[in-house]
């Protein structure tokens, strides 16, 4: 991430063609002869790669200072953290 | 800078703003890490009953996926509208920030028309025929509780851009004081993001 400040425009339109086509690709897996758990993991994968299209690039998050980028990454951690502390519940 | 700093050069300020634009952006910024707990739960939380049921169906097979892609679909461009009409009050242009807010404020309102269109279907028909009826299972519960909480946050993003695109409209906002069109932006594409998941792990996974 670079400092804040005036930063060139980010090729907006590019990064709609993009989420498009991921959630295409999407839409796509979920009928591909695949076994379950390779599906689950490539709809993750682009689900999060979709949410850090529009972080970076539609939220500017990209162009801000680190520590910013942190406190938007806290959630994410806390989550897997939660999922890790209920698995034993269920398992 | 504090006033005694600038008037002190020797004394260096304690810390430095992580947005030196504004503080109202780094509220929101915060605002929307609370508010990604509160989302993250409750996917959390569908995951785990959905992974301890025994008895769960196949999303895609009882909610349809064909009007949910055309929402995703939906918000995406009115995202893109979204930074857009930033980028044209960066620019100074003030009809291009109504515009394009104008085509946002429209893109939430046909994405909460068909969510009222997909609600009604799946409560009076869908889930009835299939054996999930509200609130008797578990999965229409979950199912409504996640998406509602989504469409109140469109709601409220869709008030929101109004009051903004109102003082657009109103001329205040320039290429020198455009810091409220890019926090109700941060909102708008936070509301986005999340639908991207929710998406992702209620309609697909």
């Amino acid at each position: 991430m670079a400092t804040t400040g005036a930063h060139a425009e980010p090729n907006y339109i590019g990064v709609f063609w993009w989420l498009l086509a991921l959630t295409i690709l999407e839409i796509a897996v979920i009928y591909m002869p695949l076994a379950r758990l390779i599906i689950v993991i490539l709809l993750v994968g682009l689900a999060l790669s979709k949410a850090s299209l529009v972080a970076l690039y539609f939220m500017h998050l990209k162009f801000e200072r680190v520590t910013l980028g942190v406190i938007a990454l806290t959630p994410l951690i806390l989550c897997v953290f939660l999922i890790l502390m209920l698995l034993p519940d269920i398992s | 800078m504090s006033e005694a700093a600038m008037m002190h050069p020797a004394v260096e300020p304690a810390e430095s703003p992580l947005t030196p634009e504004s503080w109202g952006k780094l509220g929101m910024w915060v605002f929307l890490a609370g508010d990604a707990m509160s989302f993250g739960g409750l996917i959390v939380a569908y995951g785990i009953l959905r992974y301890g049921s025994s008895n769960w169906p196949v999303p895609s097979q009882v909610l349809g996926i064909n009007l949910t892609a055309f929402m995703t679909f939906l918000l995406i461009c009115s995202s893109v509208t979204m930074v857009l009409s930033l980028s044209a009050i960066k620019r100074g242009d003030r009809s291009g920030l109504v515009k394009f807010l104008s085509l946002t404020i429209l893109g939430g309102l046909l994405f909460l028309g068909c969510q009222v269109y997909e609600w009604t279907h799946l409560i009076t028909e869908r889930l009835p025929e299939v054996g999930f009826s509200f609130p008797s299972h578990l999965f229409a519960t979950t199912f409504f509780v996640l998406t509602g909480f989504h469409g109140m946050h469109v709601s409220g993003g869709v008030l929101y851009l109004t009051c903004i695109a109102i003082q657009g409209v109103r001329g205040r906002y320039s290429a020198e004081n455009h810091n409220p069109v890019e926090i109700v932006g941060l909102y708008w594409h936070f509301v986005d993001l999340v639908w991207i998941l929710i998406f992702t792990f209620v309609y697909l996974v």
